[in-house]
């Protein structure tokens, strides 16, 4: 006799599903110092799991360094190296070459190891773009990772160019005179786009197995790949840390930050946005540093977050795939 | 066997630096080192050097490149000059607390401003507290022959130090010399591969470059100053080592005719040279005049310093940069500083020469010994147009 019942969907049931969709073992260890609800730390761990153990990190100077890596402790059990902020790409590239090198010589193990480096908005939209660029360029066979908190929080929530328009910071502040910040955010994904890589995608940990897929899909290129982030940061976005995970989904269902990834060249909405769009406000009213703006003000985002979005659809409408 | 060429020396240096079989390398073009990066570009690109060779988008990254890869266990070499080693210069400390053994040559030039693309000391003397050893050649020669050594050094267990070969620009790097350029096999016999005491890689994971808090950066500091001072020891037995297998002296101050010399003078690099010319003519005048040449900038020689200028009554430092606004030369500042505490010193004559490129003649040190004794005040400009 046939079974009646539906089958049971995995969307549904994810809470039942989804441990036996995530590695086990930790290489990102707690007792680091983050805050509470770090959205980044999170989005760490979950990379880290998706990569596995055959991994080096090189890591830009940043949030991420400071509370991992107070000597003598480290939450580190991947092999893990801190130059200097705006350099992580060009560590990570030597990083590539020796193993690759050293790897040919039989100095290492015959075995593949990958690199992936990572680095906070300021180290890599900001004074990290050009070796970035650089990196990316050359072709390394590297794995870069912008955990964006759209400022820099490392050092106080001073704006970056990745800091969204209308937000208030310590260097871009809210007054009588000021709306805040008074620029748009910098669209790095779509500049790495234009490098040509096989491999760009943005990302969330909102959507964990979302971002762990991207991670495993970037691992396992042989060449540049790029994922960008969007990492919540309720210390520095003036929002309650327990709302570190719907604040992300919020950025996604109201098309403030889709979710894609772009192989080949080839656009794709990964998670669906619901049609209509929530309304910005939803995501806006919950956050202290646009507390500020004006019914006017939301509206002039709600414009650019329209037209941002229908410049994405279209690529994913559109797009045509440069390898065939 | 080694051989007898003539070469230019950048090419030279490029040579010598594939001799010792890098891993991988990172440049970026700048005049005067640029020749350097451009041949061993060429010798990887021959296949008769077996590296990464990573055309780095600026000096910043270079070095950056070289600590990441230095990191992995890898060889790592750069070259660079002036403004590329200011570009770079956040990096260098970081790359020499972190005990990663670079190696890099430094065709020696002015910094700007204004701007001006030849030789001076200014660029090497701005990194002079970051924590790198610091050679310096007089000739083609020493330049090939420092490179080699330089790997062996700072991968020495007991070292573990970035290191930096100067070659003065242009007037070392731009010059052909006929010089002696070691055998393969004698350099494989002198420098064994790189064992580094952690590398980057799963199989042994480690956390490089963390965070020095108030409690332990003192102790840090110290343990990087002791380094320093320590591998005073792992050079010399090095040279000595490469004296008895390549038959060339190394020593940190080389004294040239400075037995019963009254007045000495001090220099670094390729003046030494021109100088020893000088010195051999007014010895044939009969005036009693020496030179020390100085090859080890850091550590800095103390107690060699001290030695070499006993029974010496006026001795003039050279330095080819000005600390502006301060004492002089940065050179003759140390060299102060060292004879401070001796109950017996000689007068201490500061001149700063040969900046931006300026040429030093025989004629102008005859024409500085000849001025000695004669007050000069702590330093002056030598032969400054009216």
């Amino acid at each position: 006799m046939m079974s009646t019942a539906k089958p049971i969907s995995i969307v549904e049931n994810f809470e039942i599903y989804a441990p036996k969709l995530v590695d086990k073992e930790e290489f990102f260890c707690s007792g680091h110092r983050a805050c509470q609800g770090c959205g980044e730390a999170l989005a760490i761990r979950l990379m880290c799991k998706a990569l596995g153990k055959d991994t080096v990190i090189a890591n830009a100077t940043g949030c991420m360094e400071v509370i991992a890596t107070p000597y003598p402790a480290t939450a580190w059990t991947l092999p893990w190296i801190h130059v200097a902020f705006p350099c992580a790409a060009a560590v990570g590239a030597g990083v590539e070459a020796g193993l690759k090198v050293l790897r040919r010589k039989g100095v290492n193990p015959d075995r593949y190891i990958k690199t992936v480096t990572i680095g906070g908005d300021g180290g890599t939209v900001d004074i990290g773009l050009q070796a970035l660029s650089g990196a990316m360029e050359r072709g390394h066979d590297m794995l870069y990772v912008c955990f964006d908190n759209e400022a820099y929080m490392n050092t106080g929530i001073q704006r970056s160019s990745a800091t969204p328009f209308g937000a208030s910071t310590t260097t871009a502040p809210a007054g009588k005179a000021s709306i805040g910040n008074k620029t748009w955010k910098k669209n790095v994904p779509e500049i790495m786009v234009a490098h040509n890589i096989p491999y760009v995608a943005t990302a969330s940990p909102s959507y964990p197995i979302d971002f762990m897929n991207k991670v495993k899909k970037a691992r396992a290129i042989q060449g540049p790949a790029y994922i960008h982030c969007l990492s919540v940061c309720p210390t520095g976005w003036r929002a309650k840390s327990e709302e570190c995970i719907k604040l992300g989904r919020l950025a996604v269902e109201t098309g403030v930050f889709p979710l894609y990834e772009v192989e080949n060249g080839v656009y794709r909405l990964t998670v669906e946005t619901p049609d209509p769009l929530r309304p910005v406000t939803d995501y806006i009213k919950a956050q202290g540093r646009f507390r500020h703006l004006t019914p006017d003000e939301i509206r002039t985002i709600q414009r650019r977050v329209n037209l941002e979005y229908r410049k994405l659809m279209n690529k994913v409408e559109h797009s045509l795939s440069w390898t065939e | 066997m080694s051989k007898r060429i003539g070469m230019e020396i950048a090419l030279a240096t490029a040579e010598a630096v594939a001799l010792c079989r890098p891993d991988v390398i990172a440049a970026y073009p700048i005049t005067p080192n640029t020749h350097i990066p451009e041949h061993l570009s060429d010798i990887v690109a021959e296949g008769r050097l077996d590296a990464e060779f990573i055309c780095v988008e600026s000096e910043h990254s270079a070095m950056s490149a070289c600590a990441g890869a230095s990191g992995t266990g890898a060889r790592a070499f750069t070259a660079t000059s002036s403004q590329g080693l200011l570009y770079m210069y956040e990096v260098l400390g970081i790359v020499s607390s972190m005990r990663l053994p670079v190696v890099m040559a430094i065709g020696n030039r002015a910094i700007s401003g204004p701007i001006n693309i030849w030789n001076d000391h200014s660029d090497i003397m701005t990194m002079r507290d970051l924590g790198w050893l610091s050679l310096f050649a007089a000739n083609g020669q020493e330049a090939v022959d420092m490179i080699i050594q330089a790997f062996k050094i700072a991968e020495d267990p007991a070292v573990q130090l970035p290191i930096n070969v100067n070659l003065d620009g242009f007037q070392l790097t731009h010059m052909v010399e006929a010089l002696f350029l070691p055998d393969e096999k004698e350099v494989d016999r002198f420098l064994p591969r790189r064992k580094p005491y952690a590398a980057l890689h799963p199989d042994h994971p480690v956390t490089m470059g963390a965070l020095g808090m108030p409690d332990i950066f003192t102790e840090a500091t110290k343990a990087r100053d002791q380094a320093l001072v320590d591998s005073k020891k792992v050079i010399l037995k090095v040279w000595k080592e490469w004296e008895k297998q390549f038959g060339r002296r190394y020593e940190p101050i080389e004294a040239y005719k400075t037995k019963g010399a009254d007045v000495v003078m001090m220099t670094m690099g390729s003046m030494g040279e021109t100088a020893e010319i000088a010195v051999d003519e007014l010895r044939r005048e009969g005036v009693p005049v020496g030179l020390l040449k100085l090859k080890l900038w850091r550590p800095f020689p103390f107690e060699e310093m001290k030695k070499a200028v006993r029974g010496v009554k006026t001795l003039i430092v050279t330095d080819r940069c000005c600390s502006l606004g301060g004492p002089g030369g940065p050179l003759a500042a140390e060299v102060r500083s060292a004879l401070y505490a001796e109950a017996e010193r000689p007068a201490i004559e500061n001149v700063l020469i040969g900046l931006g490129g300026r040429d030093v003649t025989v004629n102008d040190f005859k024409q500085m010994f000849r001025q000695a004794g004669k007050s000069r005040g702590i330093y002056e400009f030598y032969g400054v147009r009216g």
